[in-house]
């Protein structure tokens, strides 16, 4: 068929028909080649290395002319056994694992496993109002940092690309606020069984402060060039549609679910780390589409920094522990973040070391062997920026976890795929699937 | 209570003596066994209004359990079809949020266990359906002529842990390749991974290591 060989758009013939693949060069002249076979349908395969495909997606998508009749999902790009090696460590080390899983909601991961393992222990009721408080606050931060990057790459795949500049501009703001409170900008650990790993450093209360406000400020800029836009709104006004009924068969929660108008929120309907004393709205849309989506991501955000502004007050005003009290369970090493990043506190290692026996026997056991931790199972649940985010753990009564299995609402929601897309047009797949927000790190864990 | 397994000495030592004088302890692990009425909550609602709407109540499900404030019903594997249309259409648990695969060796018979997460939007109410299958005979129906939801996570299950769901419209791998051998959350089967030399010694790999248990 090809009368000149093309190195970026070769074609072989199989069975099923003539195979092309495209990695390039000029579009016009498969185009032409395409043309010339007098085939309608095109079996198109997208993915896993896409620039819009959000992630290493593959899409398999049956399309005549420009519509899509078919489209599937491949996954499994970025599936790295984090649920089998959480079964080798320890319960503290757990979290070191789960951070890597959704790798733009990290304290999202953090806080479930950290909540189910309490549960497990019984300790809930132990964990220190602090801990709480900078929990919700530090998941309240991703959450919009975890919206900016929504938007930034869902801007991107579309076109829109100040959007994705903007985006990552104001993402930037707050991972160097992770990176001050935590020592990372990703893959903190921070959040522990038990409490977190350290308090605040000093002057952090004032740099929040400052950050929230140009926070406040930037999103304006996002606001101001997409809402009611009419090119954004061309390619997300009524696409990827899918209403509550849809919804709830495949189990969608998330901003997804509240584009159908129902305001479902594990942060309202089922509180944790004190959710209940916080003064906020559920956003919610009725377009059933991805620009309704996008709404609410814009509006989450609002709602977050509202939440962030009342965990600043109460830190200011409230010192405490940031550790349970029971030394059997609470981490006995007190970090400190150095010019070298986050270790150990020197004066810990001059105290277990010169002064105290015990304290080095202490700290030897719960750090080498760590605690054990009643048998049994619990299925606790967060509301993480893409929905609801559940980590179901069990033990044997041992010092690892026997199973933990997290239910994760990327994965989920892209069985949503075929229904948003099917009979639509092959480029709304795009802004479909953007809308969705998969994260393939949580999706394929 | 149940009794998971037992477990000798403490530092999990195998292929070697045991010089630290904790080899011969026994600790015996136990899981929470079936509750007893009144369950507590809402969870004596769910179980009421079941029994009601399924006579056939007792030989469905085996246990109830309430631990740590969450509800487990543990479901036989022939009824459980039946039993998920009930709580889908009259105790109206709209969704199912995903399904857990799991894998007890010691549990002779019964090996492998798929536990389902549901949640009621309308009651605000959740529960969790435990069902248990032979490792020799890992079949049991698929609920996603209940819920949709479940397609991908019974394809988790059954890519990890080799569980097969009847009647599932396309019960193929999906986070490992499709030629790949065996199923990786097994117990048994290995976590992988080369030992590495570390400042003049060699750590093994973490299912190697000598550790705690």
């Amino acid at each position: 068929m090809s009368t000149t060989f093309d190195p970026y758009a070769s074609s072989r013939e199989t069975t099923e028909g003539t195979v092309y693949s495209v990695t390039g060069g000029d579009w016009d002249d498969l185009v032409t080649e395409i043309g010339a076979t007098q085939e309608e349908r095109v079996v198109l395969n997208m993915g896993p290395q896409h620039p819009s495909t959000h992630g290493v997606l593959r899409l398999i998508l049956e399309i005549e002319g420009e519509t899509v009749t078919e489209a599937r999902c491949g996954v499994g790009y970025l599936h790295t056994g984090i649920e089998k090696n959480l079964e080798f460590r320890n319960w503290t080390q757990g979290v070191t694992f789960v951070t890597r899983m959704d790798y733009l909601s990290p304290f999202f991961n953090e806080t479930a496993y950290c909540l189910a393992v309490e549960k497990l222990l019984g300790i809930t009721d132990q964990i220190p109002e602090r801990a709480s408080v900078l929990r919700v606050m530090l998941m309240e931060l991703n959450r919009i940092s975890s919206h900016l990057v929504a938007i930034a790459t869902g801007g991107l795949e579309v076109g829109a690309l100040t959007a994705m500049i903007f985006g990552f501009r104001e993402r930037e703001i707050i991972l160097d606020l992770f990176e001050l409170i935590s020592g990372l900008r990703m893959n903190h650990a921070y959040v522990r069984p038990g409490g977190v790993a350290q308090d605040l450093p000093e002057g952090a209360i004032a740099t929040i402060i400052e950050a929230v406000k140009t926070l406040r400020h930037n999103l304006k800029d996002t606001e101001k060039l997409l809402i009611g836009n009419s090119i954004w709104l061309a390619r997300t006004d009524g696409i990827g549609y899918l209403d509550i009924a849809g919804c709830t068969q495949l189990g969608i929660t998330g901003p997804i679910m509240r584009a159908t108008g129902l305001p479902l929120d594990v942060r309202k309907i089922q509180p944790y780390c004190g959710y209940e004393t916080y003064d906020f709205d559920v956003v919610t849309a009725t377009s059933c589409d991805a620009y309704g989506r996008f709404l609410i991501r814009m509006n989450e955000m609002e709602q977050s920094l509202r939440i962030v502004d009342q965990c600043v007050e109460r830190l200011a005003n409230n010192s405490g522990p940031v550790m349970i009290e029971d030394k059997k369970i609470g981490w006995p090493a007190q970090l400190a973040l150095g010019a070298d990043g986050l270790g150990n506190s020197l004066d810990h290692i001059k105290e277990i070391m010169g002064t105290s026996m015990e304290a080095l026997i202490h700290h030897f056991k719960l750090v080498t062997e760590g605690f054990r931790v009643p048998a049994g199972q619990v299925y606790v649940a967060v509301e993480s920026p893409r929905g609801e985010l559940g980590a179901h753990v069990i033990s044997d009564g041992g010092t690892k976890p026997y199973r933990v299995h997290f239910r994760d609402p990327s994965f989920n929601n892209l069985q949503a795929t075929a229904a948003m897309c099917e009979g639509g047009q092959l480029a709304d797949v795009i802004a479909a699937v953007a809308s969705i927000d998969p994260v393939m790190g949580g999706v394929d864990r | 209570m149940n009794t998971t397994s037992d477990q000798r000495g403490l530092f999990g030592v195998s292929g070697s003596g045991d010089t630290s004088g904790y080899g011969g302890l026994v600790r015996t692990k136990v899981s929470p066994g079936s509750s007893e009425r009144p369950y507590g909550g809402y969870f004596d609602d769910v179980a009421d209004s079941l029994e009601r709407a399924f006579p056939e109540f007792n030989e469905a499900i085996e246990k109830v359990v309430i631990d740590r404030d969450q509800l487990t019903l543990h479901i036989r594997p022939k009824k459980l079809v039946e039993v998920a249309k009930i709580l889908r259409d009259e105790l109206i648990f709209e969704m199912c949020l995903g399904a857990t695969g799991v894998h007890y060796p010691s549990d002779t018979g019964r090996e492998l266990h798929v536990v389902y997460q549901l949640l009621s939007i309308t009651k605000n109410q959740r529960l969790n359906l435990e069902i248990s299958v032979p490792a020799a005979a890992p079949h049991l129906p698929s609920l996603t002529g209940v819920w949709a939801s479940t397609n991908w996570h019974e394809r988790e299950a059954f890519d990890m842990f080799g569980i097969v769901f009847d009647d599932h419209p396309g019960l193929t791998r999906i986070l490992m390749p499709d030629d790949w051998p065996g199923h990786p959350q097994l117990k048994d089967y290995p976590l992988g991974g080369v030992p590495v030399e570390y400042k003049g010694a060699t750590v093994p790999p973490a299912d190697e290591r000598r550790a705690y248990r």
